[in-house]
């Protein structure tokens, strides 16, 4: 890459539901590239010199906190992380990520939706003893592999990708997506959760549940932290079936 | 007006922040959390590296205790914490980190058996106990003795704010996303909760409470440069300040990392040398053991931030368009161990960098990290000076780190300040009402429409993306690592002029919901305030202490500046802050001030000192029965909520 650095024309999606008369519309921008530079550069750049109104979401900027998930070119992933010089024609198109209420422009609210998830798979330890643990104590003994394969399921970041990945999530809104999929494999794979398969079965064990999924497993292919989606959404249809 | 009232207001739904909602909600006190984005991608999710409790259940832990986490902790702090505060603080690690496993944290585990690991280079066999298997395990970080950074693969913060956020969901906590609080509302030296600015809508907020914690995290993006998320901007600080009442603590003392990457500024954890990477100059020749011996690389974080820029000063830095750096060398852990435990850096690396750092060796370069300043609270969390006003962890100056934080130690305070200052909040409002006229409420709420109408209406004006931009620059520029008079009179002076002009911004975008340039336009006045706390009080303390470094004055000066430094704006049209200063008393410390350990040891002492150490001495002497914990509570007593003063069970050692 010279110094010069060659232009770059984003594609953006732009609309403010909160300004009245405001359309949906895709407005370009050009930008001049530098080395290491990624969409989160670009697009602050694009805000600071260009349109200070322009809305999106960073917080880590290192591909941690799931923020700043839209869709690039057609595909779902991390603005944060995603390189300009990925893109070869220099030509970068931007849609806010579709599955999720828009706030503005590329700003989504995957927080309200994710809550939603966390509630409805009662995403924590289900213990009655876990508030009257004595601390002072020794910890409980956990076997190593187990810890680590818990740690493997919750590195998802809420991030959204997979269900704006979903086929079945577009025609079923109240579908539960995979990465509530995860999240209650996560919890089932916990010796200190105490739910039994019943349990389980009563979040999941239905047409918006893992009975639902079409396994065409477009939440895999788009995953950024590349969680194991198909072996966990088998092992819980599995795990259902058996129940049922 | 729209006004909601509840009984704990919490700002701030980081670590921190969740767990003193969470103590506030399980005392049955009516509790609701404001937070910028949603609580899950708070920066406590960031952490890569872990959280420091002695458990000591691993090998290389053996031996460990509260004691010598304390220890290691006032060295670390070169002196400068509230030893009271770090001793509640150490003794509750434990607690907080066997809590968080019964709350669903994936802690890694201790495997019986041998491990090879890379210590100074070279690969070493560690057998670790049967009796282990399966407890806590730790890694080695820097500035410690023995291995105490408890850890999940390379997701500690992740999966603790996870555990955290799940619990105040199970408990149904409401966190009201996408909110900024804008002021404090206060009457009559007491705090009633905050005019709130909803992100969405742009409606303004009276959330009224009895007791009112800001938990808001640090101030790195003062600095052009920092590890820290974009949301880190210090406004919670910054609110504190502008009520003219509450102070702030220790604002110049911030710390730098010593390896995110260059150019942009991103952490690699420092668990990368805790694992036994190296760090190397141009000539990839190992340079950390000729300047620190002993600690080489995992010296505490300052002094290898300081020697790296040293290196780099006498030429031995590598060039490159940024700028010059260092390289960070994990090569020789292997893949094996990065892909599992080092998996974000390796992430980090192929993303942001395109390399494989199983491979490659890692451009680094120290970097604005950590805000040990904060709002000055005592032992319980509160304000001194601003009554229901609580803070607590990176947005506190509680003051368990002093001028330098140890690695692991933060994830660690927010979770023990959460639920020992969440007692406190608890307490608090079970013994005090709202007392509040509607007219102070209407006063605070029409201010801060007052500030926003004049912005939006403003023709011509400040940019203040630009504004930033400049301080930014500035706080890198003279306000680093390495201090001196010069350019710090130059900050100063600087910073003086951009706050008159901050008076002036006019916006592009004069709409009063969902703004990007309204946000930052009232967000960058405060920040440079708070830039002007930073460097003012750099200025002013003519000594070396912690992260704080004068080159005009490279002695530690425990005769003239063993205290703490206390900023306040009292009158909101003045163009610099107050400064006062609040001594620490050596007649009180459990660890009299001595040396770190690192390079020559030049502090001038206090006169204190020498007495003090006698009398450690002559107590130890008239009470040889006494264990350990008796001589804490002879030399150290500490306030500290009930539930928490247990002792601790350590494997092989039981409660002793
Ligand atoms: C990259 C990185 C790695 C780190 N690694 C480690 C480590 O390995 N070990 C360790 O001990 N420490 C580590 N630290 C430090 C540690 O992560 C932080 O100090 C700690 O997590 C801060 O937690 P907190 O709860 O105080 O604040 P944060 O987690 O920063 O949360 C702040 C909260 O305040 C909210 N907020 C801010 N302003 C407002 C406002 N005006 N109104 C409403 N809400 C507001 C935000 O939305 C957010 O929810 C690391 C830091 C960084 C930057
Ligand atoms: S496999 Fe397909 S249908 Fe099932 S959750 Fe994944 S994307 Fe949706
Ligand atoms: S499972 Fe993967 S794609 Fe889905 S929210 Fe989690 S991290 Fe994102
Ligand atoms: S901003 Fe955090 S993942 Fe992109």
């Amino acid at each position: 890459m010279n110094d010069q650095g060659r232009i770059l024309k984003f594609q953006v999606f732009r609309y403010n539901p909160q300004k009245k008369g405001d359309k949906p519309r895709m407005v370009t921008y050009e930008v001049t590239e530098a080395p290491g530079m990624t969409v989160f550069i670009a697009l602050n750049d694009i805000r600071e010199h260009q349109d200070p109104s322009f809305q999106f979401d960073f917080v880590c900027r290192a591909g941690i906190c799931g923020s700043c998930a839209m869709i690039i070119n057609g595909q779902p992933t991390l603005a944060c992380r995603t390189l300009t010089s990925t893109y070869e024609n220099g030509e970068i198109k931007l849609l806010p990520l579709p599955g999720f209420e828009l706030i503005g422009d590329l700003s989504v609210n995957t927080g309200k939706f994710m809550r939603a998830m966390s509630e409805r798979v009662e995403s924590w330890i289900h213990d009655a003893d876990a508030d009257e643990v004595d601390f002072h104590r020794l910890e409980e003994r956990m076997d190593p592999d187990v810890a680590d394969q818990i740690y493997e399921l919750e590195r998802c970041v809420e991030c959204g990708c997979c269900v704006s990945a979903c086929a079945t999530k577009r025609m079923r809104p109240d579908f539960l997506s995979a990465v509530g999929f995860v999240r209650l494999a996560r919890y089932a794979l916990d010796p200190r959760d105490k739910r039994s398969d019943e349990e389980f079965y009563e979040i999941i064990g239905d047409d918006d549940g893992v009975f639902g999924c079409m396994t065409l497993l477009g939440c895999e292919d788009y995953c950024p932290k590349d969680l194991p989606h198909q072996t966990q959404i088998a092992y819980l249809r599995r795990k259902m079936a058996l129940v049922r | 007006m729209k006004v909601i009232y509840t009984d704990s207001l919490v700002i701030g739904g980081g670590l921190a922040g969740l767990r003193v909602a969470i103590a506030s909600m399980q005392r049955g006190v009516d509790t609701i959390v404001l937070s910028l984005i949603p609580a899950k991608r708070s920066h406590s999710a960031a952490a890569q590296g872990g959280m420091q409790a002695s458990l000591g259940a691993c090998v290389k832990g053996d031996g460990d205790d509260e004691d010598v986490h304390f220890a290691d902790t006032v060295k670390g702090s070169d002196w400068g914490c509230d030893q009271h505060v770090a001793r509640a603080f150490v003794n509750t690690a434990p607690k907080a980190i066997r809590q968080l496993a019964a709350w669903g944290v994936p802690w890694s585990r201790v495997r019986q058996g041998d491990h090879e690991v890379v210590i100074n280079g070279k690969k070493v066999t560690l057998t670790e106990k049967a009796d282990s298997h399966g407890l806590i395990m730790a890694r080695d970080f820097g500035g410690t003795k023995k291995w105490r950074t408890c850890f999940t693969s390379d997701g500690a913060g992740h999966t603790m704010l996870y555990a955290m956020d799940n619990k105040a969901i199970q408990m149904g906590i409401p966190v009201h996303e996408r909110k900024e609080a804008l002021a404090l509302i206060h009457e009559d030296g007491v705090c009633y909760g905050a005019i709130v600015r909803d992100l969405i809508t742009g409606e303004l907020i009276a959330y009224v409470a009895k007791a009112t914690t800001i938990a808001t995290g640090g101030y790195g993006r003062l600095y052009a440069i920092t590890t820290n998320s974009v949301v880190s901007e210090g406004i919670g600080n910054a609110i504190a300040l502008e009520t003219g009442i509450a102070t702030l603590g220790n604002m110049e003392a911030v710390q730098f990392h010593p390896t995110a990457i260059v150019p942009v500024g991103i952490l690699t954890t420092e668990g990368c040398r805790g694992d036994g990477g190296l760090l190397l100059d141009k000539d990839e020749y190992r340079f950390m053991p000729d300047y620190e011996p002993e600690k080489k690389e995992l010296a505490s974080r300052d002094v290898v931030s300081r020697r790296m820029t040293e290196h780099m000063r006498k030429g031995k830095g590598v060039p490159s368009r940024y700028g010059d750096h260092l390289w960070l060398d994990i090569r020789l852990l292997g893949r094996k161990h990065i892909e599992k435990n080092l998996r974000e850096v390796k992430e980090i690396c192929e993303y942001f960098l395109g390399i494989d750092p199983v491979e490659a060796l890692i451009p680094v370069r120290p970097t604005q990290h950590y805000s040990m300043g904060g709002i000055r609270t005592n032992a319980t969390g509160e304000s001194p000076t601003l009554q229901g006003l609580f803070a607590a962890g990176e947005a506190a100056c509680w003051d368990m780190h002093g001028f330098n934080r140890l690695g692991g130690n933060s994830v660690a305070e927010t979770v023990v300040a959460g639920m020992i200052v969440g007692e406190y909040v608890a307490d608090y409002c079970g013994a005090n009402a709202v007392n509040i006229s509607t007219t102070t409420i209407q006063h605070f709420m029409k201010r801060e429409e007052k500030k926003i109408t004049a912005l939006l209406f403003r023709d011509f004006g400040e940019n203040p993306f630009q504004l930033k931009a400049e301080m930014q620059k500035i706080m890198m520029d003279d306000v680093g690592i390495f201090r001196n008079a010069a350019d710090l009179e130059k900050a100063v002076e600087e910073l003086k002029v951009l706050n008159q002009r901050a008076k002036r911004i006019a916006l592009r975008n004069r709409i009063s919901s969902s703004n990007p340039e309204l946000v930052e336009a009232i967000r960058v006045p405060k920040m440079i305030k708070l830039a002007q706390c930073v460097a003012y009080g750099a200025l002013l303390r003519t000594e070396s202490r912690g992260a704080h470094s004068r080159e005009d004055y490279p002695e530690r000066n425990d005769r003239d500046w063993l205290k703490r430094t206390l900023t306040t704006w009292t009158d909101a049209s003045a163009d610099l802050p107050e400064l006062t200063y609040e001594d620490l008393d050596v007649m009180k410390m459990e660890l009299p001030p001595g040396s770190r350990g690192y390079g020559v040891d030049n502090t001038f002492h206090h006169p204190d000192t020498a007495k003090r150490e006698q009398e450690i001495e002559a107590l130890k002497r008239d009470n040889p029965g006494a264990d350990r914990f008796e001589l804490q509570e002879m030399l150290n007593p500490i306030t500290i909520p009930d539930k928490f003063k247990g002792k601790n069970e350590r494997i092989g050692r039981g409660f002793k």
